[in-house]
This record gives C-alpha cells, sequence and structure tokens, in this order.
C-alpha cells in the first residue's frame, strides 16, 4: 500500500517565535524542523505501508527547506515532494491545500495521512480541504487506524469517547498525538535520508496559476491580532477542616460532579 | 530547556549533518523519554530496561559497528555525541551504553574471530543483550597489570578462577556475556601473560553478586564477580593469547574518549539546569540570575565545558583519522571530568537546598560527577599518562 503523509515544517516551538507585523502571520525564515504532531502520521504510515508498499512525504516550505522532511525520510519514508515559491507566501489554509492536492495527485495514494493541526498554526483545516479538492472521503481525529479490504476502519475520538468509521480508500484521514508512538530515527536510518530523492518544484511546476495560491489567492485574512490574556493565579484551598466541602461545591458549580 | 537547541552543537565545525542530526535526535530523545521517568529508577535503584529498548531501536547500541554484524555503520564519533547528549540528561543509561558498546562489544569486534562477531554483535548491536568488560579486580583497579585472576587449559577449556569488581553491565536480565582478563601463563623473564576471555552469563562456576549500594550511577548495573573452576571452551579466548594487556590498553584510550564526551554531556546538563532556575528564582527583589556572582560562576560552567567538549572532539577525530590518541584521550578525561565534578558542586550551590535533593536533576548531576575521576582510569592515572609524554625522568 502506498500511503502519503502531509508534513509540516515549522520554527522550533522551544525557540521564542514572531509574528510578521504586516500578514501577522508567523515568521517561518531560517531552519525548520518537522512539527512533532506530524511524526505520528509518519510512523502510521511507516506501519502500514508495511514491507510491500512506501510512505512518500508532502510538504510546502519557504525556501526549499528540507530539513525538517530528511528526519521523517529518517525514519523511514521513501521520497518527498517539497514545493516552494515565492509566490506562496501569505498562503491560508485553502491555497496550502490547493498545493497539496496537486502534489498528491502526481504520487497517487491509497491513503492519505496528516495531522488534525498543526503545532504552529492551529487551524486543523487544511487537510479536510485537501481532501475535498481531490474528491476523496476524509476521516478525521483518528486515534486508531486499521486497513483490510480497501478500507481503512477508525476509531474516531469525540468528546464523549469514540466513533467506529469505516471507509472505502483512497481517503484521507487525520490522526491525532497518540495513534502511535513515533519511532526516533536511528542513525542508518539518518545517514540513508541523506541520498533518498527529494523533488523539489514549484507552483508552475504543479501546474497552478500563481493568482489562485499564496497571498494572491487567500480567502482569509488575518485583520489583527491580541495577546491572549494572560493566565490566572488560580483559587488555593487551604485545608481548615473544610476543604474537602469547598471542593466538591467548586467542581458541583462547574457541572463536573 | 530547548528541545532542538543549536547550544549543544556549538561546536559543530568537524561534524557532519547527520552527525548534527544524530545529536538532535538522541537530545529529543533524552528530554522527551528519558527527563520525566528517570529519577523514579534512579530512586529506586533500578535499570530502566523500557528506556535501553528504545534505545536498542534507535540502534545506539550498534552505533560504531558495521552493518553486517547488526550495526549502524556509524563510528566513534557518533557513539560519543549519543552519550554526551544522554548525559546532559542521565549518566545511568549513559555510562549502561558507554560500557556496554566500548567495554563490551567493542572488544569482540576489534579482536573477535568471524565466527565470535557473528554469535556476540548482533544481539549486542541491538541492545537485546549487554555485553560487560571485567578488568578491574577487589585487590585494584589502576595497576590492572597486577591481575591475579588466572585461567589455565585444561584440554580444550579454559579453567577461570578469581575475581573481579565494580564490572558495569554484569548482572542485568539481559547481559550475555563479561570478558575478563586472566594470567594465562608467565613470560620468560617471569611476567604475567595476561589474556581476554568470553566468559558467556550463566556459565557454571561464575557467579554475580548482589548489585552495589553506589553513591551515584543509581539507575546502571554493578556487580562483583567471582570465578571458581569456571570452564569455558578453547574457542573463547579472545584475540590472541599473552595480548589482553596491550587490548585493554587500546580499548581503554577510546573508552576515555567516551567517559570525557560523557562528562562533558554532565556539565553541560548543570548549566541547562542553572540557566533555567536562575531565570525563575527570585531573592532579594530580583531574579538570582541577575547577580553578578552568579553570572560568573555560570561562565566559567560554559567556558569549562566549552574546553572540555573540544578535548574530546579533538581526541576523537584523531582515533578517527587513525592517528595515536593516548595522550590526547588522557588529557580530555581529566579535563571533562573535572568540568563535570566542579561544574555540578557549582549548580549544586546555584540551586541551594533543592540542589541537594535526590529528586533534582542537579541533585543527580552531583551524586554522579565523582566517578567519572575515578572510573577507566583515575585522574591520577590520567595525569601518569600525560606525564609520560613529556619525556620526564624515571626513578631508577
Ligand atoms: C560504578 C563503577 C563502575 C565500574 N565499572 C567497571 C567496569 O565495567 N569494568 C572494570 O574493569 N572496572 C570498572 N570499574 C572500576 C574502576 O575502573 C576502578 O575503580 C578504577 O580504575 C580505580 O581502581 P581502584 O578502584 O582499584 O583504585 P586503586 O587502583 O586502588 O587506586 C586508589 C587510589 O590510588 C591512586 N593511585 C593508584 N596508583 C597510583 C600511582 N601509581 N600514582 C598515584 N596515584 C595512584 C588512584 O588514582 C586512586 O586515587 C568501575 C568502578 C565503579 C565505581
Amino acid at each position: 500500500m502506498n500511503v502519503v503523509v502531509c508534513v509540516k515544517q515549522i520554527p522550533d516551538p522551544a525557540a521564542p517565535g514572531a509574528l510578521d507585523p504586516q500578514s501577522h502571520t508567523l515568521v517561518r525564515e531560517g531552519k525548520l524542523i518537522l512539527d512533532d504532531s506530524d511524526a505520528y502520521g509518519v510512523e502510521m504510515g511507516l506501519q502500514l505501508a508495511g514491507d510491500a508498499g512506501e510512505v512518500t512525504l508532502v510538504s510546502m516550505a519557504p525556501n526549499q527547506e528540507v530539513s525538517g522532511v530528511r528526519t521523517a525520510l529518517a525514519m523511514g519514508a521513501a521520497k518527498a515532494i517539497v514545493v516552494s515559491d515565492p509566490a506562496l507566501k501569505g498562503s491560508d489554509a485553502l491555497s496550502t491545500a490547493k498545493v497539496l492536492a496537486k502534489a498528491i495527485e502526481r504520487v497517487g495514494a491509497d491513503l492519505i495521512l496528516a495531522a488534525t493541526e498543526s503545532t504552529d498554526g492551529y487551524t486543523g483545516t487544511t487537510p479536510v480541504q485537501v481532501a475535498e479538492l481531490l474528491g476523496l472521503p476524509s476521516v478525521t481525529f483518528a486515534k486508531k487506524v486499521t486497513v483490510s479490504d480497501g478500507k481503512v476502519r477508525v476509531e474516531r475520538q469525540t468528546e464523549a469517547g469514540f466513533d467506529e468509521v469505516e471507509c472505502p480508500m483512497p481517503c484521507l484521514v487525520t490522526v491525532t498525538a497518540g495513534v502511535v508512538e513515533p519511532r526516533y530515527p536511528s542513525f542508518k536510518g539518518i545517514m540513508a535520508a541523506k541520498s533518498k530523492p527529494v523533488d523539489q518544484l514549484t507552483v508552475a511546476d504543479l501546474g497552478l496559476d500563481a493568482s489562485s495560491v499564496g497571498a494572491a489567492g487567500a480567502r482569509q485574512e488575518i485583520t489583527s491580532v491580541a495577546a491572549a490574556e494572560a493566565r490566572g493565579g488560580g483559587d488555593i484551598v487551604v485545608d481548615e477542616g473544610d476543604a474537602h466541602e469547598r471542593i466538591v461545591q467548586f467542581l458541583e458549580q462547574l457541572k463536573l460532579v | 530547556m530547548g528541545l532542538s537547541s543549536e547550544d549543544a552543537l556549538s561546536s559543530e565545525h568537524g561534524l557532519s549533518s547527520e552527525h548534527v542530526e544524530l545529536v538532535r535526535t538522541v537530545r529529543r530523545f533524552a528530554v522527551q523519554e528519558v527527563a520525566p521517568v528517570i529519577g523514579g529508577y534512579y530512586q529506586r535503584g533500578e535499570l530502566p530496561y523500557p528506556l535501553l529498548e528504545r534505545m536498542g531501536a534507535m540502534g545506539l547500541f550498534g552505533l560504531p559497528f558495521p552493518e553486517e554484524y547488526g550495526g549502524m555503520g556509524g563510528d566513534y564519533l557518533a557513539l560519543c555525541l549519543a552519550l554526551e547528549e544522554l548525559a546532559r540528561v542521565d549518566s545511568s543509561l549513559a555510562i549502561t551504553l558507554e560500557a556496554g558498546v566500548g567495554l563490551g562489544a567493542m572488544p569482540i569486534f576489534r579482536f573477535g574471530t568471524e565466527a565470535q562477531r557473528l554469535r556476540w554483535l548482533p544481539d549486542l548491536c541491538t541492545g537485546r543483550a549487554l555485553g560487560a568488560f571485567g578488568l578491574t579486580e577487589p585487590g585494584g583497579g589502576s595497576d590492572a597489570g597486577a591481575t591475579r585472576t588466572t585461567a589455565r587449559r585444561e584440554g580444550d577449556q579454559w579453567v577461570i578462577d578469581g575475581s573481579k569488581a565494580f564490572i558495569t553491565n554484569s548482572g542485568t536480565a539481559i547481559t550475555s556475556l563479561v570478558t575478563v582478563t586472566a594470567v594465562t601463563g608467565r613470560a620468560e623473564d617471569g611476567r604475567p601473560r595476561i589474556s581476554t576471555i568470553i566468559v558467556p552469563a550463566g556459565t557454571e562456576g561464575f557467579s554475580v553478586a548482589p548489585g552495589y549500594s553506589k553513591v551515584g550511577w543509581t539507575a546502571s548495573d554493578t556487580h562483583e564477580l567471582s570465578f571458581a573452576d569456571c570452564r569455558v571452551p578453547a574457542d573463547h579466548l579472545l584475540g590472541e593469547e599473552g595480548r589482553g594487556y596491550a587490548q585493554f590498553l587500546s580499548i581503554l584510550d577510546e573508552g576515555r574518549i567516551a567517559i570525557a564526551a560523557l562528562s562533558v554531556g554532565l556539565a553541560q546538563g548543570c548549566i541547562d539546569e542553572c540557566v533555567a532556575y536562575v531565570g525563575e528564582r527570585e531573592a532579594f527583589g530580583h531574579k538570582i540570575g541577575a547577580s553578578q556572582v552568579l553570572q560568573f560562576k555560570l561562565a566559567d560552567m560554559d567556558a569549562r565545558t566549552h574546553v572540555a567538549r573540544l578535548a574530546w572532539r579533538d581526541a576523537a577525530a584523531r582515533l578517527l583519522a587513525g592517528q595515536p590518541v593516548k595522550r590526547e584521550a588522557a588529557i580530555a578525561k581529566l579535563v571533562a571530568s573535572d568540568a563535570a565534578m566542579v561544574n555540578a558542586r557549582e549548580a549544586t550551590q546555584i540551586f541551594g537546598g533543592a540542589g541537594f535533593m535526590n529528586d533534582t536533576a542537579v541533585g543527580r548531576f552531583y551524586r554522579d560527577a565523582k566517578i567519572l575521576e575515578i572510573g577507566e582510569g583515575t585522574s591520577e592515572v590520567q595525569r601518569m599518562l600525560i606525564a609520560r609524554h613529556l619525556g620526564l625522568p624515571v626513578t631508577t
């Protein structure tokens, strides 16, 4: 089975990030790393593809960035497509989905995996738009994925528990953190990753019109950004013999008990 | 504390992009998987088998060995980089890796026959098994030539009698072998002929005492071993008979570079912890990190660590280039273990009372630092080796 995994390369969350004062989007210059939340999709893909199939990575990134893609190749993915183009600056989720969908079309996948949302953007809307553009069904929030008889069976995380969903392939599935335990690449994997094929493409290579993507094609605009309210200190319940009652009261207020 | 912070790579020159990626990977593993759980293992004095299994899956135990034996096709530099990053978070796992690879598997790879390599290395390289190296004896470690353990040839067997002290990885649930040095005869001038013999775990006559109660490295495995009429097949001799002394000298030269890297990891870990702490902790109305006294302490810690890192990197580069390393390895181990010891003391001071607690990383660093000045050649032994290169007069 051939699996495509969409991977995002993001600024290291451990390093302080910055927003572009004009576009209010995250500054994504410099070295990028594999989004941690995509490591689950890569691992899931490797397990499902098995020895007979292979995993292809698809990533849209500024400046032909491949550092994060190399990490996923080191985990065991076979090859990658990286789309970079100055015209992609200012892309919203829809523009990104257009690019990813075009790139995925070139590969031909039985299954497309993505994270439920990226760690830097958090829109959580790109994967389903990719599926829509490709005319494929999609299942989101998978906490367990198995494949048999040309179908995926997914345990789909809900607030109350999980749904069991079955879906014909090809299709797109978004996976949650914890769907599998991602492997750490071995040194052999790291060395092999260096010579694995990475196809560097532009918007024109994909046959997309530059005006339909990037800032020009964006249907979304960030008009302003405000700092989140600082977290409050919380209430400290000092036990004067009745702490348990006050805690129960508090939980009752929240309708938790 | 940054996950893929570039500080670990501050002396990046000389590292290939694969080595840099390895450093980042091990760093990520240490921070995400080791840091949250190691304190518990440390306090219980328990070897963290689940973590060893994951290290095995990552190929850390096979780093310097060729793929045909189950290795990663890397080099000794890769091993040392992994040790530094692990020790930045925890030394017990780091020494388990160091002893397993550098002391356990390496002699088999270096001196073993093809049959011995194929029998032992695949399991050692994947972390399914651990190897140990028994050199030190209750009677002494620095003067390792004075080995009292004997092995005599009887028919097609070696019969081993004697004991070994402080042997890392020798009593784990997955220990597959211990290589022991033993006197196998006398040269014409009366000097002992020392040889190295592989003793499989579980061999009759080979007994493992309960683990020592140690000051540090408590989540690693260390035992006293005894051999009483312990018989192994003749083909368990490692390399030539009588070459044991030369063999362990070369293994220890490399091992010192590895211990130096491990020491630098601990020294760096002290800095990581302190930088985070002094930016949070307040006293007399400001963050304690604003005090120049603490800033200067940290500057010295950083300088010391940097110099020690350059020393082990230089020794490793020479080793890879096939150049002599005896002096450089000794210098690296001497300065790096000193850096670890001083940084651990300073870090504990910077943490105040919290630094004296067993459940802080700094408390563990303090307990783990001292052995670095002792194991694989004490600091005195390193000075002896360095002095020998200066062409000084000898006692007559
Ligand atoms: C936790 C732990 C794990 C270990 N793991 C292993 C292992 O896996 N395999 C193994 O073989 N060994 C192992 N060792 C043993 C270690 O290598 C020895 O403890 C070390 O080499 C010192 O030997 P010793 O303890 O016999 O001290 P000694 O040799 O008795 O030395 C005592 C003191 O005398 C000093 N001294 C000795 N000779 C001289 C001299 N000529 N001039 C000046 N000073 C001198 C030493 O520097 C030291 O300060 C381990 C030890 C520990 C504590």
